[in-house]
């Protein structure tokens, strides 16, 4: 025998390996994401075979729509992705962004500058999240607990704040707020795509920044791969939850902040349901609910999945119940294939 | 091989040069109570620079107390540690590590899904305002892994690619980076293929030439004879002898373990083969293991060994159907079994899996719930259960096996591992199958239950039951079965009595060097 241990138990290994691990990851959404777009492409161009003009999905509008539509859900997901890989839950999310477009409507309404607006829905994520990782690390209860009641919580404030009336601001959002989701076609042509979208990628980058790049990022996947292996190794496990949670909250605000430009309201009703599209989104895109994965790219396609196949079915003049079927199907599909890949990987194929 | 090979390199008279020697840590009179129990009584413990000490004890003698207040997990009741000369009073377990001692338990710290630099640096990670600067990080990573002479480990692969033994050596590189000087090794071979064990030993033996303290903690005692050179015994919470490996006999320190002479080690209980009552033909796994055939009797013991990977334990639950079965057949009493456990719990299989927290035990369930878990209908009248009847006949089995516990209702989790293990056992004998497969049965628990094990398998084959005995301990096979199968790759490679092997020619057949290749290719 030779004095080198056998590094594995199972497998061919290597850099070419994980290599091909990382990538594969936020890969399998990118494919899944083309593929579900040719594939509504085709159908609606069968579908209108008789009539060419009519089939109008693979064009660079839908391109653009589906983008914006994205956006909200996109750039609360990249907070979901950072609370997943660490290990945690939140099911908040929803009815925080809710009450943070609820907030700056608030703000608007009552003839505040639209900066401090802005500044308050922001702030009210960041209070939510906050709070929500300081509960779990002050009680220790699980975060599904915990953000389950808080959840409830954000809504009751929203309503308790809107006095049980979506609060309308009549035109006193300044138009710039409101652009950043209500223009289907850039501002101006060099943009391609409407600011919400160009917000979302430029967050996409700060994030994978953070998670890779980092200390903070490096403490964040060990937290959620063995929370007791990186508090023996003198990682502050509740330090890093609460800025988890709290840096999850500030994507929350400005998701709300993007809700609220698409309707020009603040409707706290708005938030039911949203924390499973959110969670669905990082789900979709590889992340683990066990922690320690997690992908910033398989997030933002996840998000465009689900986009895709809800403006895929109303052009194909599917009813809203199909929708929700064909998008509960595709999440239990994703998942499946994540884990066959995942036990494909182990056994070294 | 326990020889005397160049690399342990002890002088002659090297105890009374070493014990000039200022002790690098220094325990003194150590007491800790838990509630009314005394679980260390003014225990003294000491270990110098490049020596290897080996704290060895019974399961609840006081090793886990003492060596968890050792690394801040606890604080003594009284007594005072030095380290270095220097007053040495832990926090909690990352201040131990801080001030330079290091842990490597059984159940590796580690974060699976992080590579092994990451691993290695997590918790400290050099960086510039926040920003990880791997080139620095790599170099440090390098340096530790050349320390323990594996450069070969690639500091990008996620750990839960490495081998158990590969997933050791990332712990200890860890414990180098924090400058660690003392390192206890908590039970580290207890998952390792012998191979593995073998590397591990370099290892210590290059820690012990640069000067670090090490605390070797093993149920092996060949194995504590092989890599260390002074032991302290303890016995309910005392230390009762210290001294040097060599010139002290393996006998000497069981008597000091269990305080009384245990004359055997293996106890046997007197059995007689009968008729076969369980077949394998050429059964299959998924990957492994691959047409495997063989036969078990009424009251014979069949051992079943190889090194980790060879396909001990999935040959085992393959033939349970806990895995799946690709193609062979399973003959119990001569009729034919449906691959899936419940068709085998029906023909009379029991089965006690190796991993006692996961998979062989409901943890948090009461002794009674796992002890009759298979087997309700003796308790069961129109679908309801009786708890009177049931309790009663689990608190008979629990004295028969001599489970240690406060009642019936008490839960498993609260059992020490030796306790938890008879559980399991009076599972399967509650069940009443005629073949038990045992899977490393006797894994994790000190000597005097061992013997106990042991004792009950003796005795249940001389109850003429058939029973398999997976073990990667070659002695204990050696010691307790009739026969005993070698695996490697997923094959069974060779079937004889046991007379007809020893420890060497296990080995040599497990790597896949064996005279009978030889023969083989002759014939």
């Amino acid at each position: 025998m030779n004095g080198n241990i056998d590094q594995h138990a199972v497998g061919p290994s290597g850099p070419r390996l994980q290599h091909v691990r990382r990538i594969g990851t936020a890969l399998g959404p990118c494919i899944g994401l083309v593929v579900l777009f040719l594939l509504f492409s085709a159908c609606d161009m069968w579908q209108n075979r008789h009539d060419p003009e009519n089939a109008n999905f693979f064009t660079m509008y839908t391109v653009q729509q589906l983008l914006r539509d994205a956006a909200p859900v996109g750039i609360a997901a990249l907070g979901m992705t950072v609370i997943i890989i660490a290990g945690g839950i939140d099911l908040s999310a929803g009815t925080a962004m809710a009450l943070g477009a609820t907030v700056t409507a608030w703000f608007i309404r009552e003839d505040y500058h639209v900066v401090v607006a802005l500044m308050a829905g922001i702030g009210t994520g960041c209070f939510c999240g906050f709070l929500n990782g300081t509960l779990i690390s002050v009680l220790r209860v699980v975060p599904f607990i915990v953000t389950l009641g808080t959840m409830s919580i954000f809504l009751g404030t929203g309503w308790l704040l809107a006095d049980n009336t979506p609060i309308r601001t009549d035109g006193k959002a300044p138009q710039w707020v409101l652009s950043l989701q209500q223009e289907i076609q850039p501002v101006h042509d060099w943009m391609l795509f409407g600011r919400g979208v160009w917000l979302m990628l430029g967050l996409a980058v700060i994030v994978a920044i953070i998670l890779h790049l980092t200390v903070f990022g490096r403490h964040i996947f060990a937290i959620g791969s063995s929370e007791s292996t990186a508090r023996l190794c003198g990682v502050n496990v509740n330090f890093v939850r609460v800025a988890v949670y709290t840096l999850a909250g500030l994507f929350v605000g400005i998701a709300g902040i993007l809700q609220f430009g698409t309707i020009g309201s603040g409707d706290p009703q708005q938030g039911i349901g949203k924390e499973l599209r959110i969670i669905a989104a990082v789900v979709i895109g590889g992340g683990s609910l066990n922690g320690g994965r997690g992908s910033i790219v398989g997030t933002l396609a996840g998000a465009c999945i689900m986009e895709v196949i809800l403006t895929g079915c109303v052009s194909l003049g599917l009813s809203s119940t199909w929708r929700d079927v064909i998008l509960g199907l595709l999440i239990v599909i994703a998942v499946t294939l994540d884990q066959i890949r995942q036990r494909r990987l182990m056994a070294g194929e | 091989m326990p020889d005397d090979s160049p690399s342990t390199e002890l002088p002659s008279g090297g105890s009374s040069g070493s014990s000039a020697q200022a002790a690098l840590l220094e325990m003194r009179g150590i007491s800790k109570n838990f509630g009314a129990t005394r679980a260390l009584n003014d225990v003294s413990f000491s270990v110098r620079p490049g020596e290897v000490m080996s704290l060895i004890g019974e399961n609840g003698a006081g090793k886990s107390t003492l060596m968890k207040i050792l690394s801040g997990a606890i604080a003594p009741d009284d007594g005072e540690m030095t380290l270095d000369g220097q007053n040495y009073r832990p926090a909690n377990p990352h201040d131990a590590r801080l001030l330079g001692v290091a842990m490597i338990y059984q159940e590796l710290n580690l974060a699976a899904d992080l590579s092994v630099e990451d691993n290695i640096m997590l918790g400290q990670e050099s960086n510039r305002f926040g920003f990880l600067r791997r080139g620095e990080q790599r170099e440090q990573v390098r340096r530790a892994l050349d320390m323990l002479g594996h450069p070969e480990l690639k500091p990008e692969t996620p750990v839960d690619r490495l081998s158990v033994g590969a997933q050791q050596l990332v712990e200890i590189a860890r414990a180098l980076v924090m400058d660690a000087r003392v390192i206890v090794f908590d039970e580290p071979t207890s998952s390792l293929a012998r191979h593995d064990v073998e590397h591990l030993f370099k290892v210590v033996n290059r820690l012990k030439k640069s000067g670090i303290a090490i605390i070797y903690i093993s149920h092996f005692l060949e194995e504590v004879r092989e890599i260390c050179d002074h032991y302290t015994v303890l016995r309910d919470g005392r230390s009762v002898g210290t001294g040097t490996l060599i010139g002290t006999s393996e006998e000497d320190i069981v008597t000091l373990m269990v305080g009384r002479s245990v004359d055997e080690l293996f106890p046997s209980v007197p059995h007689t083969p009968g008729e076969v009552v369980l077949s394998v033909q050429l059964l299959s796994g998924v990957s492994i293991p691959q047409d495997v055939s063989l036969n078990v009797r009424r009251g014979e013991i069949l051992g079943i060994t190889g090194l980790v990977g060879a396909g001990r334990t999935e040959f085992l639950r393959c033939l349970f159907a806990l895995d799946r079965v690709t193609s062979g057949k399973v003959l119990i009493h001569g009729a034919s079994s449906r691959h899936h456990p419940h068709a085998r719990i029906r023909a009379g299989l029991g089965f006690v899996s190796e991993d006692r927290k996961e998979e062989g035990l409901a943890q948090g369930r009461s002794i009674a719930d796992n002890l009759t878990l298979s087997r309700l209908a003796p308790y069961s009248s129109g679908g309801l259960l009786s708890l009177t009847r049931r309790e009663e006949s689990v608190r008979n089995w629990m004295s028969k096996l001599q489970v240690k516990a406060a009642s019936p209702r008490q839960s498993v989790t609260e059992l020490s591992g030796g306790n938890q293990q008879k559980v399991a056992i009076a599972r399967v004998l509650h069940q009443d199958a005629d073949v038990l497969l045992l899977d490393e049965p006797t894994r994790g628990i000190d000597v005097g239950t061992k013997a106990e094990i042991y004792r009950l398998i003796g005795q249940a084959a001389a109850d003429n039951k058939a029973i398999i005995f997976v073990s990667s301990y070659f002695t204990e096979l050696l010691a307790v079965c009739d026969r005993i199968a070698v695996m490697a790759r997923g094959h069974l490679r060779d079937v004889r009595s046991a007379s007809e092997w020893d420890e060497e020619s296990i080995l040599q057949m497990a790597i896949g060097l064996s005279d009978n290749d030889l023969d083989d290719s002759e014939t």
